[in-house]
C-alpha cells in the first residue's frame, strides 16, 4: 500500500539519518523523500513516500513519534500533492517538436525551461500520478531521455 | 570564570548527584579522566573491560533506580561498549553513556580509533548526541539526564570530541529542561480510565498481566493494595518478578515460554487482561494469532508506540502505570464484589494443581532447582539476584522467593551472557547493605569474568553460584527438544576451568559443591568471606526447564512434567 507522510523535525545533526533508520530497520522501502527548513521556525518538514504493510508502517509512525525530535507525523488521505520532474531531451532528437513538447509540458504546469546546443530540458509540477503519465508519453516518443523527479510534497487542505 | 569542556563534564555529573562512574580510560577521553582525578566528589570504578563498565552502570541503575553512568574512550572503547548499551536499551534502563572522540576537525578522517559513535548506537540509544561545541555540553549533559529517566527510560549516549574537552566556556547548567518535541503523558485520559475500570468490573475472567512498566514507575505499592482488595489474578512477566510476593496467593507466577501453566492458562482463558506496563513480547504470547483469543484488553504503557503493536487493543490508556493506577484505584474499588472473581480463582487453582510448578528433586546429584530454592531460604530476604541468561535464568525466575521490585536484575529483553556478574557489582556498588548473589551457568560466567578483579579492588563482595551443567545448557535444551539430541557445539565439560584456582588468583575465593550439604557450608562461608565468591555447583547435566511453550505454539499447548499424570 502507498502511503504519505510528513514528519516535522527538529533541525539538528543527525536527524534525517533517525528518520530513515525507521524505516530500514524495518525493511521497509522509501520511494521517495523530500527535505527543506520550514522557514522562521527551527524545524524541518520531510515527506516520506513509502509503499508496504500497512500494519508496519503504523509502528513505523509510532517510533516515528518516539524520536526525541520528531516534534509531529502528520498522515492524512487529503494532501494536496506535488511533485516536480524535469526531462533531459538530446536537442538533435526534438528540434522539430519543441512547439508539441512545450503545449504537452503545460497541460502538466510546466514548460521548457532551457535550451542549448546540445539539449533541451523540460520541467513540469503536477500529482506524482500525473507526472508518471506525462513522463510515459515522453518516454514512448523519445529516446534518450534524462529523468529526475523530485520526490512528492504535500500539504493538508 | 569559564571552563574547559572536561571540567564542564565533571561538573555537570555533580549536578546531577553522580555517586559513582563506571567506566576505562583512553586517548580521547584522557582529558576528562584527568579532571576525574581532581576531584573527590564522585568515585570513579575502574572496570576490567567497557562491557563491564556499562552491565555495572546498568545493575547500578536497575537495583537503586537511578541513572547509571558509564564512561569510555573512543573506537574500540565505544564498540566494547556496545553490548551493554543495547541491554540497557531494551529493558529501558535509564544510563547515560559518555564517550570520547577524534577531535572534530579529524572526525571523518579515517583518524586512529575513529568510529561513527553516534552511527553505531542510534539503534539501540533513547537518544544519542554528538557535542560538536563546548557552549552546548552543559545542556546536552541535562538533556541526557532528563531523557535517560523521564516518560520511558533508556540509555542516552553523548560522544565528545578530545578539542571539545579543552575549549573554554562559561559553565551554566540549566535548572530545568523544557524540550518542544518530546512531552511524556504520565497522566492517564480520564474518560479512557473510566471506561477500562467498566470493562474490569464487567469482566468474568480478568487478569492483571503485569511487566517491567511497573517496577520503573514504582506502583508495586498500589498494585498490591488493588490486588489484594479485588482478589482478581495476577501473572508477572520476568521483567515483574517480586512486584507481587511470590507468596500472594493471587499471584499465578510467571506468564510465558517458561512460566507457569496456571499463569498462561489465565492468559488463554481470560476475557479481559489488563497489562500494566507490559508488552505482549513474543516470549509472552506464544503463537500469536492463538493468543487470548476470548479476551478483551485494556493496555496501560507510557510508551505509546507499545499499545496495539502486537495485539489489537480495546482499551488503550497512554501513562504512568502508577499514575494511572491511582486514578483507577477509588473507581475500581467503588463497590466492588471481590467473590465474584471467586469461581475464576477456583479455575485457576484446579490449573495450578494439576501442573504445579515443581521439579524432581534427586539424593544422587543436585537438582539447579534445589540450589535455588536453598539459596533463597538461606539468603537474607532483601538480598539482590542477577542472572545471566540461560536455564538457570529460567529456573531462577521460576523458583526463588521474590519479594520485593528490582530484587531480580536480569536481561530480559536482549538476553545478554555475561551480564550478570557485572551487573550484581554495580548493584553492590549501588545498594551496600545488601547481599547480592549472582545464579549463572558456567557458559555465562566466562563472559566478564574479569570482573573478579573489579571486585577485588574495589571490595564488592559478590557470591556467583554457577549452576554447573557442563552445557551450554539452554541451547543443548532445544537440540535436545528440536534436533534430535544433536549437541552441535554445547557440551562444555572438556573445557572448564579450575573454578577456586581462577577466583583466588583474582582475589576472590572459590568453593567446589558435588552434595546438597557442601552446598550449604559453602553458601555460609561464601556470605562470611566478604569476597567475590565462585559456587561451583555440579547439577543435573540433563535437566530441562519445564514447562515450556514451544516456539510458535499458542500458551496452552505447553510441555509440562514428564513423569506426571
Ligand atoms: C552473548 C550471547 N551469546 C549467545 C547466546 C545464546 N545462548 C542463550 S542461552 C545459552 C547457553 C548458556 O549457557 P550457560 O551459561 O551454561 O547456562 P545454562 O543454560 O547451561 O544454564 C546461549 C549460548 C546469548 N544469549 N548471549
Ligand atoms: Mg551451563
Amino acid at each position: 500500500m502507498r502511503k504519505i507522510i510528513s514528519v516535522i523535525v527538529e533541525n539538528e545533526h543527525g536527524v534525517l539519518a533517525r528518520v530513515v533508520n525507521m524505516f530500514a530497520a524495518r525493511g521497509y522501502n522509501i520511494t521517495s523523500l523530500t527535505v527543506a527548513p520550514i522557514p522562521n521556525s527551527e524545524f524541518s518538514r520531510m515527506t516520506i513516500m513509502s509503499e508496504g504493510d500497512p500494519k508496519i508502517f503504523e509502528q513505523i509512525v509510532k517510533q516515528l513519534y518516539k524520536l526525541i525530535p520528531v516534534y509531529k507525523v502528520i498522515e492524512s488521505d487529503d494532501f494536496i500533492e506535488k511533485e516536480m520532474a524535469m526531462v533531459k531531451f538530446p536537442l538533435k532528437d526534438v528540434k522539430d517538436n519543441l512547439a508539441d513538447i512545450d503545449a504537452l509540458a503545460r497541460c502538466y504546469n510546466g514548460k521548457i525551461s532551457n535550451v542549448n546546443d546540445k539539449s533541451v530540458v523540460v520541467s513540469v509540477v503536477d500529482r506524482p500520478n500525473r507526472i508518471d503519465n506525462f513522463l510515459k508519453a515522453m518516454q514512448a516518443k523519445y529516446k534518450n531521455l534524462e529523468i529526475v523527479r523530485s520526490g512528492v510534497s504535500v500539504i493538508e487542505r | 570564570m569559564k571552563l574547559t569542556g572536561a571540567q564542564i563534564v565533571i561538573e555537570s555529573l555533580i549536578k546531577e548527584n553522580v555517586e559513582v562512574v563506571f567506566g576505562y580510560p583512553g586517548g580521547a577521553i584522557m582529558n576528562v579522566y584527568d579532571e576525574i582525578y581532581k576531584q573527590d566528589k564522585f568515585k570513579h570504578i575502574l572496570t576490567k573491560h567497557e562491557q563491564g563498565a556499562v552491565h555495572m552502570a546498568d545493575g547500578y541503575a536497575r537495583a537503586t533506580g537511578r541513572v547509571g553512568v558509564a564512561m569510555v574512550t573512543s573506537g574500540p572503547g565505544l564498540t566494547n561498549a556496545v553490548t551493554g548499551i543495547a541491554t540497557a536499551y531494551t529493558d529501558s534502563v535509564p544510563m547515560v553513556v559518555i564517550s570520547g572522540q577524534v577531535p572534530t576537525f579529524a572526525i571523518g578522517t579515517d583518524a586512529f580509533q575513529e568510529v561513527d559513535a553516534v552511527g553505531v548506537t542510534r539503534p539501540i540509544t533513547k537518544h544519542n548526541f554528538l557535542v560538536k561545541d563546548v557552549k552546548d555540553l552543559a545542556y546536552i549533559i541535562k538533556e541526557a539526564f532528563y531523557l535517560a529517566k523521564s516518560g520511558r527510560p533508556g540509555p542516552v549516549h553523548i560522544d565528545i570530541p578530545k578539542d571539545v574537552t579543552v575549549a573554554k566556556t562559561k559553565f551554566e547548567y540549566p535548572e530545568k529542561i523544557e524540550l518542544k518535541t518530546y512531552k511524556p503523558t504520565y497522566k492517564g485520559n480520564k474518560r479512557a480510565i473510566k471506561r477500562a475500570v467498566e470493562a474490569i468490573k464487567k469482566a468474568k475472567r480478568p487478569v492483571f498481566y503485569i511487566g517491567g512498566g511497573s517496577v520503573i514507575s514504582g506502583a508495586y505499592e498500589l498494585i498490591r493494595e488493588i490486588v489484594k482488595l479485588t482478589k482478581i489474578p495476577a501473572v508477572e512477566t520476568l521483567m515483574a518478578r517480586g512486584v507481587l510476593r511470590y507468596d500472594c496467593p493471587y499471584l499465578f507466577g510467571m506468564v510465558g515460554m517458561h512460566g507457569s501453566y496456571a499463569a498462561n492458562m489465565a492468559m488463554n482463558d481470560a476475557d479481559l487482561i489488563i497489562s500494566l506496563g507490559a508488552r505482549f513480547d513474543d516470549r509472552v504470547t506464544g503463537k500469536i494469532d492463538e493468543f487470548a483469543k476470548n479476551a478483551d484488553i485494556v493496555h496501560i504503557d507510557i510508551d505509546p508506540s507499545q499499545i496495539g503493536k502486537v495485539i489489537p487493543t480495546k482499551y488503550p490508556i497512554v501513562g504512568d502505570v502508577k499514575m494511572v493506577l491511582e486514578d483507577m484505584m477509588p473507581m475500581l474499588l467503588e463497590d466492588i464484589d471481590p467473590s465474584r472473581y471467586d469461581e475464576w480463582r477456583e479455575i485457576l487453582n484446579r490449573y495450578k494443581e494439576l501442573y504445579p510448578l515443581t521439579y524432581k528433586d534427586s539424593n544422587e546429584v543436585i537438582k539447579p532447582q534445589w540450589v535455588i530454592e536453598k539459596a533463597g531460604e538461606m539468603a537474607p530476604e532483601d538480598a539482590i539476584i542477577s542472572t545471566d541468561v540461560g536455564q538457570h535464568q529460567m529456573w531462577t525466575a521460576q523458583f526463588y522467593p521474590f519479594t520485593y521490585p528490582r530484587q531480580l536484575l536480569t536481561s530480559g529483553g536482549l538476553g545478554t551472557m555475561g551480564f550478570g556478574f557485572p551487573a550484581a557489582l554495580g548493584a553492590k556498588e549501588g545498594r551496600k547493605d545488601r547481599v547480592v548473589i549472582n545464579f549463572t551457568g558456567d557458559g555465562s560466567i566466562m563472559m566478564n569474568i574479569q570482573e573478579v578483579l573489579t571486585g577485588y579492588k574495589y571490595k564488592l563482595p559478590v557470591i556467583n553460584i554457577i549452576l554447573n551443567n557442563n552445557y551450554l545448557g539452554m541451547v543443548r535444551q532445544w537440540q535436545t527438544m528440536f534436533y534430535e539430541d544433536r549437541l552441535s557445539e554445547t557440551d562444555l565439560s572438556d573445557v572448564q576451568p579450575d573454578f577456586i584456582k581462577l577466583a583466588e588468583s583474582m582475589g576472590g575465593v572459590g568453593f567446589n559443591v558435588k552434595t546438597k550439604d557442601e552446598f550449604e557450608d559453602a553458601f555460609k562461608e561464601a556470605l562470611n568471606s566478604n569476597k567475590v565468591a565462585f559456587i561451583n555447583v555440579a547439577v543435573d547435566r540433563r535437566e530441562d526447564v519445564l514447562p515450556m511453550v514451544p516456539p510458535n505454539s499458542p500458551l496452552k499447548n505447553m510441555l509440562v512434567f514428564k513423569d506426571e499424570k
